[in-house]
């Protein structure tokens, strides 16, 4: 009985769903919009978190082993935000190509420069990135050159389709770098305003628009904000000008709330990955509402 | 006279500026010049916006020296050791063991039944690594008071292929759910009554062997594998061939339903096979008898386990429902020996087979980032034991082994975590155990990826 159970399951792998061009794994939305706009039809592009998710922490899934094993490419955000699911589902996918230090896999934080890398790497300190800090995806300068590179690799991992690649990028870069203009003027308003940030999950957003970071909900990063702490943090935002407090959509409410009440400054919920849909639209989205949100505070 | 001085000059002046000096006379030439001067604004004016640009867009973060892709600490393996411990609070029973069902007598010493008080649990070492371009190995060692244990120590294949990896050395098997998660890992202090019932005082199943696994092509998450091995830990014994000692199969199955729900059930069997396995009894008049097993123990486990989290967003809230089911069938037999005295004074062998079965549901439930609460039941079913001619020697207890456990954990960190349970435990026939643990997993180190 067991051998004939086992050929059935044999039968039902080897008559698995025909592939369909290259098969992207992203982590993150951003990548995974990003790989949809350079590969546009010749790919399928599968994405495993959402933005209402906290990117840190992550179930490794059986759902995501089962992607992970048919991918050709894995997109990940890199510099260790993944690092409490995306190794298991790694090591238990089975696939070779989509191993760290193959062409298979594409860390977006390896191509730039990190900010705010971590004097001492000490746990004391919270959930310390060694690297620095993770979020790039904030800053849609960082997209330019994080494709630029993602699209050389589409390339050499699919080279049939790389003047496909080719042109749909450089078709998007034109467009996303008249986009960047187009926000960067209107957001010049919002240069030298301050946020207080939930998570240090916007240092790329703030160092782009020229906004100062007030100060942080959470302690230390990662950790959970105490009475203690949001006391004192009220007491030494009193008198400052500070535009809003900010929260990613995966933070608890409850903090910022309070902080809110007591301090007189809004609480914004700001989306730290595309929201809508994994594609140009949704790239484009995301920033429009970044800008809009902290705008509509200024009036 | 003022005419050629300035047109001298402006010979001069031709001369230096440009290598076409000397037919500076011709105005072709001087149509040429301004031509060029023309294209060298045209092209200062065109690097000037390219530079513009390339300066508002790569004013920081961009432009960087590419870093290494992160795959682990420069050739050093990742390290990490769980500290262990806990105070606990419970009867004062000679002999634990769980009514109804045989387990190995040799050991005095035990992680699940035995110390009260203060104790150390035992230390886990781990370390890992990619050996090469093929294999990734890994260690884990149990460090207890004069004792180190090799739990795990294994490579497995990188580079297979094809939803292909093989594992060899010793591991924990994939039979079951909880079987292939440390102590430090679970959800309570102690491990599911139907564990130890299983595996004894280790609670899971450890073989030295090879294991081949197979994720199948498929959007539905399904894996089958295979284990062969010594199968030298209870419920099989060291039986010192050439041969396999015990064999395993088990196949997964897993999937989402919607964003915010995700499952994974199982079924495993389990082939070993004793030979004089040494395991206490209580004989009809109440004293202690040894009985040596010989023979064929074949185990099937089925096993689910449903997620929920609002959204797929676990930080906050979330909620785990587990079940697993055994069923163990036990065929061979049993020479029963004792003192003087004893129903087994002179020693008798004859059939032994056993029919047994039972159950764990637990529920844990994360309310608040850093605090979960759990609940589990536990319920065994001692099934039907035939000892043949010893089934007037032996007694055979009717009793249904239980247990109630509800637990509260605080985690102020990935990796820490503090814990207060208590159990009313009644597994032993005659015995209602209320049980208090005060525990503490603490781990220090490289961060290890957590298993569905």
């Amino acid at each position: 009985m067991i051998r004939r159970i086992l050929f059935a399951l044999l039968c039902l792998g080897l008559t698995g769903p025909a592939s369909a061009g290259l098969k992207v794994f992203a982590t993150l939305p951003e990548w995974g919009a990003l790989a949809q706009v350079i590969g546009g039809d010749a790919v399928t592009v599968f994405v495993a978190t959402h933005a209402r998710q906290d990117p840190h922490h992550i179930e490794a899934r059986p759902s995501l082993i089962a992607r992970a094993r048919q991918a050709d490419l894995v997109v990940a955000n890199g510099a260790e935000l993944e690092i409490g699911w995306l190794p298991a589902v790694l090591s238990s996918a089975g696939n070779p190509v989509i191993q760290p230090g193959q062409p298979g896999y594409f860390e977006a934080a390896a191509q730039v420069a990190l900010l705010e890398v971590p004097v001492r790497v000490d746990r004391a300190d919270g959930d310390v990135h060694p690297a620095g800090n993770p979020h790039i995806g904030l800053d849609p300068r960082v997209m330019l050159t994080v494709g630029a590179a993602l699209q050389q690799r589409m390339a050499a991992r699919d080279p049939a389709q790389a003047a496909v690649y080719e042109a749909n990028w450089a078709a998007f870069r034109t467009r996303w770098q008249a986009a960047i203009a187009r926000w960067a003027e209107r957001a010049a308003p919002l240069r030298g305003e301050a946020i207080v940030v939930h998570h240090t999950a916007y240092p790329y957003f703030t160092h782009w628009l020229g906004l100062s970071r007030a100060g942080t909900l959470e302690p230390k990063p990662g950790v959970a904000p105490g009475s203690a702490h949001l006391a004192a943090l009220r007491d030494a935002l009193a008198g400052q000008r500070v535009l809003a407090i900010v929260r990613p959509p995966y933070a608890s409410e409850g903090p910022g709330q309070w902080l809110a009440e007591h301090s007189g400054i809004p609480l914004l919920r700001l989306p730290v990955s595309v929201e809508t849909s994994a594609d140009e639209a949704g790239l484009t989205a995301w920033f429009d509402e970044l800008i809009d949100r902290l705008l509509a505070q200024r009036r | 006279m003022m005419k050629n001085p300035s047109i001298l000059a402006g010979a001069l002046a031709l001369a230096f500026a440009s290598p076409v000096a000397f037919a500076a006379a011709s105005p072709e030439v001087a149509s040429l010049r301004e031509e060029i001067q023309q294209l060298r604004a045209q092209y200062e004016k065109r690097l000037a916006e390219l530079e513009q640009r390339l300066v508002s867009q790569h004013t920081a973060p961009v432009a960087a020296p590419a870093q290494p892709v992160s795959t682990g600490k420069g050739f050093n393996p990742e390290i990490s050791l769980t500290l262990q411990g806990q105070y606990r609070r419970m009867k004062d029973i000679d002999e634990r063991h769980i009514s109804g069902f045989a387990a190995l007598a040799d050991h005095d010493h035990d992680h699940g039944g035995g110390e009260r008080g203060f104790s150390l649990d035992h230390t886990e070492l781990v370390l890992a690594a990619n050996i090469d371009s093929h294999y990734r190995g890994l260690v884990n060692f149990g460090i207890t008071d004069g004792e180190v244990e090799v739990e795990e120590a294994w490579f497995q294949t990188t580079g297979m292929g094809h939803g292909l990896s093989l594992r060899g050395g010793r591991f924990l098997s994939s039979i079951g759910y909880l079987n292939a998660q440390h102590a430090h890992a679970w959800d309570f202090a102690d491990a599911p009554l139907m564990y130890t019932a299983l595996f004894g005082e280790h609670a899971n199943y450890g073989n030295d062997g090879l294991q081949l696994k197979w994720v199948l092509p498929t959007d539905l998450f399904a894996e089958v594998g295979v284990e062969i091995g010594r199968g030298a830990r209870f419920p099989g014994t060291d039986r010192d061939v050439n041969g396999i000692g015990s064999s395993a199969i088990f196949a997964h199955l897993g999937g989402d339903v919607g964003s915010s729900h995700s499952w994974r059930a199982g079924l495993s069997y389990l082939n070993a096979r004793a030979a004089d396995r040494h395991s206490h009894f209580k004989d009809v008049g109440g004293e202690e008898v040894t009985g040596d097993f010989t023979g064929r123990s074949r185990t099937w486990i089925a096993d689910a386990v449903w997620k929920w989290a609002p959204d797929g967003n676990a930080s906050a809230r979330a909620l785990t429902l587990q079940a697993e089911y055994f069923q163990r069938r036990e065929d061979g037999e049993l020479n029963c020996q004792g003192e003087a005295g004893s129903a087994c004074a002179v020693a008798v062998e004859d059939d032994y087979r056993t029919r047994q079965h039972g159950w764990y549901v637990q529920a844990v439930y994360k309310f608040h980032p850093q605090w979960r609460v759990g609940l589990r039941h536990d319920r065994l079913d001692p099934g039907t034991r035939d000892y043949g001619d010893n089934n007037a020697n032996i007694e055979r207890e009717n009793h249904t082994p239980k247990r109630n456990s509800l637990m509260v954990d605080w985690s102020p960190s990935e990796f820490s975590r503090l814990r207060l349970q208590l159990a009313r435990d009644q597994s032993m026939a005659g015995e209602v155990d209320n049980q208090l643990w005060l525990q503490y997993v603490m781990s220090l180190g490289a961060h290890g990826a957590h298993r569905f």
